[in-house]
């Protein structure tokens, strides 16, 4: 069960649930609920993603000499989540259904997809290419605060 | 290295996979609208040739055509293995295939020879350009899992449906003798079994857990699914050739049970969604599964009973079931969430400074695309009503059908004119 897919992957699922319960209350009405489930969302998320950007891609763009290649694309897809998580918040705050589920099913596609790129591809590379370093940079992720 | 694939300049224009996707609804139209002009003979026997040029405007028009396109579309995120010059390949496919359909299904329709001659290039050619670039990508992959998996099976049956069938379309064109009945009987099964039966149980794998927070596939399925329904496809195959009388229990044993089993198991997924927002996709997908069920159920029933498969509706509804109720609903379903995702990731690129931007249910709003979902469901129930009485039900249910691939070409454009509002 070790390894950095192993480590990273579980995150995802993480916050897929508070994706759906926050989804769920705000397409109820229950403003309050959706705001608290969506700030465990928001903050799973961002503590993924400086996991990542600080730790993960760094080691992986060292090893590779590979800048502007995959974990760019990954970095940019951050970025637009990031403006869809802003798209969100906007909507809690007004209150806004409607704005709310566009939003958050455009993100939930973002979402998924790039998932599947970081399990199916990237998690898998790290794992091959970073195996010596892997104990490492779990104690350096593990050590960033949430 | 199959990372390489994913590098941020090799995203091609919005237009490449986006002509598959506005020409695929065109040709289900047509389906529908030669239906409504043909009326009651269309539906008098299977061979009809209004029916068979209208199997061909679904098969190959609408099925085939967005098929190849999500897959095109799948490759980089699966595999990693993004496919090269796609314009010149999305160029090299999308006209030869979309002429080619329009000239069997003229050919088929019409009894005219020439022109079902004139489909047999074009069709050779966009089969063996998409097969050839889609293996040279699932070759390459260092990623390993059930969909790539199933990718590659459903590619081969491709293949040997494309062969079949040419050699289908020589004959009836008077230039070979074969024993054209049971070629059919193989070409169908490889076409709607093996390509669009193996790559949507492959499909389904990634996007049915992806869209509604499923719990996965069990991997006891995953691993043996597609392979298994492949080898008792090869094994039907070669029972039909020399042993017709007992291909039916290889179907029995072997190929109903996977289907029954994948329809089930899709279904006890979506019942313990973590995610509960009404989805349209994933109503496309119940009423798909639905229908699988149905097809299997029916044939199950009529291997023993002489009178429903001596019915003729019976072959009718095999065929609805399978096309109009299986294959296009999950593929109308798809086109939900590909097409206005597709357009927002694009135009997040054409205009990185947020805020004007729609999101995906702006592009396509829920109410148009739930519209269509209820115009598909009763066309699909009228039309099995029509196969039992054809007059006058089918200008009914041709009708109908009319307004829902209508509708869905609307939707469907909608989107890029938005797109095309917003990126100049
Ligand atoms: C290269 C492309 C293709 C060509 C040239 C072709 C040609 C033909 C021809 C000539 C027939 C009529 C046979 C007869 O009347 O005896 C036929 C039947 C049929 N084809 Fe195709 N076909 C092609 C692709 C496909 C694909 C991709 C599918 C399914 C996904 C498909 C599904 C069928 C079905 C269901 C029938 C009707 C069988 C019946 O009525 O029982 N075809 N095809």
């Amino acid at each position: 069960m070790d390894g950095l897919g192993n480590y990273l992957a579980p995150d995802h699922r993480r916050c897929d649930d508070y994706f759906s319960a926050a989804e769920a209350a705000a397409l109820q009405g229950e403003w309050e609920a959706a705001e608290a489930q969506f700030n465990h969302f928001l903050a799973g998320m961002q503590h993924h993603f400086a996991k990542e950007e600080t730790v993960l891609f760094p080691a992986f763009e060292q090893s590779t000499h590979l800048t502007g290649g995959p974990t760019e694309v990954m970095r940019m897809e951050h970025a637009q989540m990031r403006g869809l998580f802003q798209d969100m918040q906007q909507a809690l705050a007004s209150r806004d259904a409607n704005a709310y589920a566009g939003a958050a099913e455009t993100l939930l596609i973002l979402m998924q997809q790039h998932n599947l790129k970081e399990e199916q591809m990237l998690y898998r590379m790290c794992d091959q290419m970073l195996v010596r370093e892997s104990a490492e940079l779990i104690a350096r992720m593990n050590a960033i605060a949430q | 290295m199959a990372l390489a694939g994913l590098s941020l300049e090799q995203a091609p224009p919005l237009s490449v996979p986006l002509r598959f996707f506005l020409t695929a609804p065109l040709f289900a139209f047509l389906a529908a609208l030669l239906l409504l002009f043909s009326g009651p003979t269309a539906l008098a026997s299977r061979w009809s040739p209004a029916l068979l040029a209208a199997t061909h405007l679904l098969t190959l028009g609408f099925i085939t055509m967005s098929m190849m396109a999500t897959l095109l579309q799948m490759l980089p995120v699966l595999a990693g293995a993004a496919v090269k010059q796609p314009r010149l390949v999305a160029w090299l496919v999308h006209v030869p295939l979309s002429a080619g359909t329009l000239l069997l299904a003229s050919g088929l329709a019409a009894g005219w020879k020439i022109g079902m001659l004139a489909s047999l290039p074009l069709l050779a050619w966009a089969m063996l350009t998409f097969i050839l670039v889609a293996a040279y990508s699932l070759a390459r992959t260092e990623a390993r899992n059930a969909t790539i998996n199933a990718m590659r099976l459903a590619l081969g049956a491709l293949a040997i449906t494309a062969l079949l069938g040419l050699t289908l379309a020589a004959i009836l064109a008077g230039h070979a003798a074969l024993p054209a009945l049971k070629l059919t009987d193989l070409h169908a099964a490889w076409g709607l079994l093996g390509w669009v039966g193996v790559l949507i149980i492959g499909v389904a794998y990634q996007v049915v857990p992806m869209f509604q927070m499923t719990p996965a596939y069990a991997t006891r399925i995953t691993a043996w699914l597609a392979p298994w329904f492949f080898i008792m496809l090869l094994i039907w195959s070669i029972t039909v050739w020399w042993a017709e009388d007992n291909a039916k229990w290889v179907a029995l044993t072997g190929l109903a049970p996977g289907l029954i089993g994948f329809a089930l198991a899709t279904l006890s997924l979506q019942r313990k969604r973590r995610r509960r927002a009404p989805d349209i996709t994933s109503q496309f997908w119940r009423m798909g599964m639905a229908s699988l069920l149905a097809a299997s159920g029916i044939w199950l029933v009529a291997q023993f009973s002489p009178a429903l498969s001596a019915a003729a509706f019976y072959p009718l509804w095999l065929g609805m079931l399978w096309i109009v109720g299986f294959a296009m609903s999950v593929i109308n379903g798809m086109l939900y969430k590909i097409v206005p995702f597709l357009v927002w990731l694009h135009l997040q690129s054409r205009r990185p400074a947020r805020g004007a931007i729609p999101n995906t249910k702006e592009i396509i709003p829920d109410k148009m695309a739930r519209r269509q979902l209820r115009a598909h469901g009763a066309a699909l129930a009228l039309l099995l009503c029509a196969a039992v009485l054809p007059n006058p039900l089918v200008y009914m249910a041709a009708a109908v059908w009319c307004v829902s691939c209508a509708l869905l070409a609307w939707n469907v454009f909608s989107a890029y004119r938005l797109y095309h509002r917003l990126a100049a």
